[in-house]
This record gives C-alpha cells, sequence and structure tokens, in this order.
C-alpha cells in the first residue's frame, strides 16, 4: 500500500458557509452549527445521517474539549468519529483526509468537518483579535518575544517574507500583484468583504503593518464558519451535488529546530505534502487546473507558487507579477479572493472555493477547465503543510 | 533618560542559566553532553540524540542577522518606539535567537550582515542581549 489505493473513493459532498464576515452577537458555536446545517442541506442529507464531526475551533471557540461540545449543541447522538483538530490553517484539509479515511474503511458513513471563529467584536481591530493580551511580565526564552516588541503573527510572517526576499530578490512589487490578483477575482465572488477594485498604487499606499508586509500583504479577520461533508464516492453520487472526489491527499511537517540548516521560511512542508498527494492522484504539477493557496499573507501564496513547482525556486515573485494567477491567467489562483480578500475561515477559505469550482459553480468566476483542482493549508508560521487534489471525475 | 516600558521578561526555571548569563554579560546557551550540539530554546531534551544531559555553555555572541522587521503596530511598552526593529539572529554556533539590531541605521540592515551581541540593563535585575554590527 503506498496510497494510491485511496483515489476517488471518497468525495466531498456537502458545503455549508454561514453569514460571513463582520457579522456580531454571536459566538462561534453559532456559525459553526449555521455552516453544518447549511453543508447537510447542500449534501441532501439528514440530521440523522451525519455519523462523524471533526471541528477545527479556530481562537474564539474555547471550552467544550475545543468544539467537540457543538455534537450537543446540535443534537448529534449517534456520532461513530467525533475530535477537535488543530494543525493551524492546515486543519481543514488535515480533517478531510482523517475523514477520508474513515469513510473509505467504514468507520463512519458521512463525517462533517467545520471551522468556525468568532474573534471579531465592534469597534475592536483584526489584528487585536489576533495578537492576544500582551503579558507585563513575559517569562522564560519566550519572553524575548515580548521584551523585543515581537507581537502577533504579523510579525513573525514578516520575518519569513523579508527572508525570501534577501535569498531570492523577491519585491513588494510581487507580493503587491497577489493582492492586487485577488482583488479582482474576488469581485467576482458575492460572499467576500472587500469587492472594490484594488491598484498597485492602492497597495504600495496602504499602511506598513511589519515591514515588509504592507496592511494589503495581510489576510482579513472574519466571524463566521464553513462546514464540508466528506462521504465515500458511491454515496456521494447519488446526493444533492456533484461530487468533489478526493484524489490526493498528504501533509508534511518538516519541524523547525530554530537553528542553522531550518529554513522553513523558504523551504516548507509543501514538497513532502505535495509529493504523497500527487502521486495518489496520478498527476504532475502541470496537470493542475485551478489553485486554491493558503494565503494568510501574499507571500504564502508566493512561496506555495514555487514549492509546487508552479515555477522554478525562488522565482514565485516573478510568476505572480506575470499576471498568471488573475483572472485570465494561466494558473487561476484563489478564485474566491481567498482569505485577501473575501474571508479568513483558515484552511476552509482555499477549501471551499476549491468545492465550488470543481463542482463548475462559480458563476462568473468559474474557471473553464477545472478537472484538476488543488488545495493548499499551512498552519503556523510555515509549521504544517497541507494538500489536496480535488477532481469533478471519479477517476 | 526617560523609564524604561518596554515588557521585561523574567526566568523560568528552564530559562535561569540563559538570564543569569546576560546579567554577567555573557551569552549562555545549553549544549548536550553526549551529541555536542548546541540548542536555545531551552529545553532539558536534546531534539537530537534525546539526551537530557546537558550543560550550559558560554557562546562566542558572533552571529549572522538571519531576518528582521520593522515593526509599526503600537503594542503595549511600544507605543514610543514604533517604527522599531526587531530581528533572528543566527549564532556561530547554530541556533538562532530573537533580539533586535542597534546602532545601525534601519536602511543599513541587511540580512546575513555579521553581528555581535551587546548587552543591556535593562533593569537593577534584567539584562537584555541585543545585537549590533560586528
Amino acid at each position: 500500500m503506498d496510497g494510491r489505493e485511496l483515489k476517488a473513493r471518497a468525495a466531498i459532498s456537502g458545503l455549508g458557509i454561514s453569514e460571513m464576515g463582520r457579522v456580531y452577537g454571536h459566538d462561534a458555536s453559532h456559525f459553526a452549527a449555521e455552516a453544518i446545517q447549511r453543508a447537510v442541506a447542500d449534501a441532501g442529507l439528514r440530521k440523522e445521517d451525519i455519523d462523524g464531526l471533526l471541528v477545527s475551533p479556530g481562537v474564539s471557540m474555547t471550552g467544550q474539549m475545543g468544539g467537540v461540545g457543538l455534537q450537543n449543541y446540535l443534537g448529534l447522538t449517534h456520532l461513530r468519529l467525533l475530535a477537535s483538530m488543530n494543525v493551524g490553517g492546515a486543519t481543514a484539509n488535515v480533517m478531510v483526509q482523517y475523514a477520508a479515511l474513515a469513510v473509505i474503511h467504514g468507520m463512519a458513513n458521512h463525517v462533517v468537518c467545520v471551522f468556525a471563529d468568532a474573534p471579531l467584536r465592534e469597534g475592536r481591530g483584526g489584528a487585536a483579535a489576533y495578537s492576544g493580551a500582551a503579558r507585563p511580565r513575559p517569562s522564560g526564552m519566550g519572553g524575548l518575544y515580548s521584551a523585543f516588541g515581537v507581537v502577533g503573527v504579523n510579525a513573525l510572517y514578516a520575518l519569513a517574507a523579508r527572508r525570501h526576499m534577501a535569498m531570492y530578490g523577491t519585491t513588494n512589487d510581487h507580493l503587491g500583484a497577489v493582492a492586487v490578483a485577488q482583488r479582482r477575482w474576488a469581485a467576482m465572488n458575492p460572499i467576500a468583504e472587500h469587492r472594490a477594485p484594488l491598484t498597485m498604487e492602492d497597495y504600495h499606499a496602504s499602511r506598513w503593518v511589519a515591514e515588509p508586509l504592507h496592511l494589503l500583504d495581510c489576510c482579513l479577520v472574519s466571524n463566521g464558519g464553513v462546514a464540508v461533508i466528506v462521504s465515500r464516492a458511491e454515496e456521494a453520487r447519488d446526493l444533492a451535488q456533484p461530487p468533489a472526489y478526493i484524489w490526493g491527499m498528504g501533509q508534511g511537517h518538516p519541524g523547525d529546530m530554530r537553528r542553522r540548516g531550518w529554513d522553513v521560511e523558504t523551504e516548507t512542508g509543501a514538497p513532502m505534502a505535495k509529493e504523497k498527494a500527487f502521486a495518489m492522484a496520478g498527476i504532475a504539477t502541470r496537470d493542475v487546473d485551478v489553485l486554491q493557496a493558503y494565503d494568510c499573507y501574499t507571500y504564502t501564496v508566493v512561496v506555495t507558487l514555487e514549492d509546487y513547482g508552479f515555477c522554478a525556486k525562488g522565482d514565485g515573485g516573478p510568476f505572480a507579477a506575470s499576471g498568471a494567477l488573475a483572472p485570465g491567467g494561466a494558473l487561476p489562483t484563489n478564485t474566491g479572493g481567498g482569505q485577501l480578500s473575501a474571508y479568513y475561515m483558515w484552511g476552509m477559505t482555499p477549501l471551499s472555493e476549491g468545492v465550488i469550482q470543481a463542482r463548475g459553480q462559480g458563476g462568473e468566476r468559474q474557471a473553464a477547465k477545472r478537472d484538476i483542482v488543488l488545495v493548499t493549508g499551512n498552519g503556523g508560521v510555515l509549521d504544517h503543510h497541507s494538500t489536496l487534489v480535488l477532481s469533478p471525475h471519479p477517476a | 533618560m526617560s523609564e524604561y516600558r518596554r515588557p521585561i521578561p523574567q526566568a523560568d526555571d528552564e530559562s535561569r542559566e540563559f538570564y543569569d548569563g546576560a546579567r554577567r554579560h555573557e551569552l549562555m546557551l545549553m549544549r548536550c553532553r553526549r551529541c555536542g550540539a548546541w540548542r536555545l530554546p531551552s529545553r532539558p531534551r536534546c531534539p537530537d540524540c534525546w539526551s537530557t544531559d546537558t550543560e550550559w555553555a558560554r557562546a562566542s555572541g558572533r552571529g549572522t542577522l538571519y531576518s528582521f522587521g520593522i515593526m509599526h503596530q503600537k503594542y503595549p511598552g511600544f507605543e514610543d518606539e514604533v517604527p522599531y526593529n526587531y530581528a533572528v539572529v543566527e549564532l556561530e554556533e547554530g541556533p538562532r535567537i530573537v533580539s533586535n539590531i542597534v546602532g545601525v541605521d534601519e536602511a543599513a540592515l541587511r540580512v546575513d550582515m555579521p553581528l555581535r551581541a551587546v548587552f543591556d540593563d535593562v533593569s537593577a535585575d534584567t539584562t537584555l542581549v541585543r545585537f549590533t554590527s560586528a
């Protein structure tokens, strides 16, 4: 067994997206429940059909063992599979992978995978929602981060982007091209938060957050939830929606020893994840029609392009600046606007749009060719990577 | 001189040797007594050989600038500091440490530039290890 026997044996049969964005007055469980309810209806299933639940709890769904209390909130009374999972933004794909293994091997029939979060409060910025409260007297080696003002994830991704710039000549023009391209896609997505046109001038004029990252290099922060349902391929065929067959699955967790030789800023876990997933799917990089690349920052897209071999190592910036990612380009990428312009649901943002594209339900923004849809997830600061290859075809 | 308002870290059991060393103006790192690998997260087990036989040893203080950022967000204690630089320094011995760069114009900061440790006594009982151009 090397994984190839798993190709197209499971599928994503349902997709539910809750009310999304700057929506206040609800907790994460509400958004999770709304997304799940919509996913079950979308698939043409009933509540009683759901016998598996995997939860990616975001930053605000605390207590209840990280979200498994959703079971009782939703009255799911005969689950054969239940867990809360967290490898950051890689979790969405990872949940789908474990769900696929479970349904293929008969542990469950229809497994819901859900992410929900509600970190935004009225009158508070998105960065505040994610940086946490500053501790007055930080301790241990970790206290050095506080002592030198290295607060929040923006600071850490700025270090990664700077390293990439120094190694490969990547520029803010390159990063800006990602933001501009994704905004053009977002303009065609009715549920995207930011749909107004964006120019390179706008990008450069946006304030610095942590150099070399501008505000428009950074993802949004959103309240909401997204759920998908994973079913056996032969069952998904008879449900309400065209199945998004899971052709390939992979993960890469290279570790970071924080010393010479571990350069995750420029050498991520993506190649490891890709190798397994593409072998399972029996595809090569050139076969990918649509890319949904994890985009917590513009830089993440650039490094992902390289690590999947869409261009040579170091050429991710020029590749993005060539227009390849934008509408009309050779590699339609983050076709819903992504986390930079549409909504920030961690790995569920690329996954939800990947399902929409594989089904051919993208409307105005639908990619013309959609035989192979690649969905990537990235967790922590390049610590975790997950890959899904989706296709509308059963083989 | 204005009062030092930024967060002042304190030692815990695992990092005490590091902070005590800094007060003596010495940069101390952990080293595995079995395989000789240096490490900075001061955990009791060597990630290479899993040995718990460990010693603290003085590092040279020399290193290079692995990466840096210029922070513009105003976090508590840093309101009057922005924009300020922060850095990851790759020490000669291998481990990387979070710090900042002093005595160098921000426009002159370059990834991989050679650096050396300098010691800043920010309070009666705490010294921070910063870096400057070597």
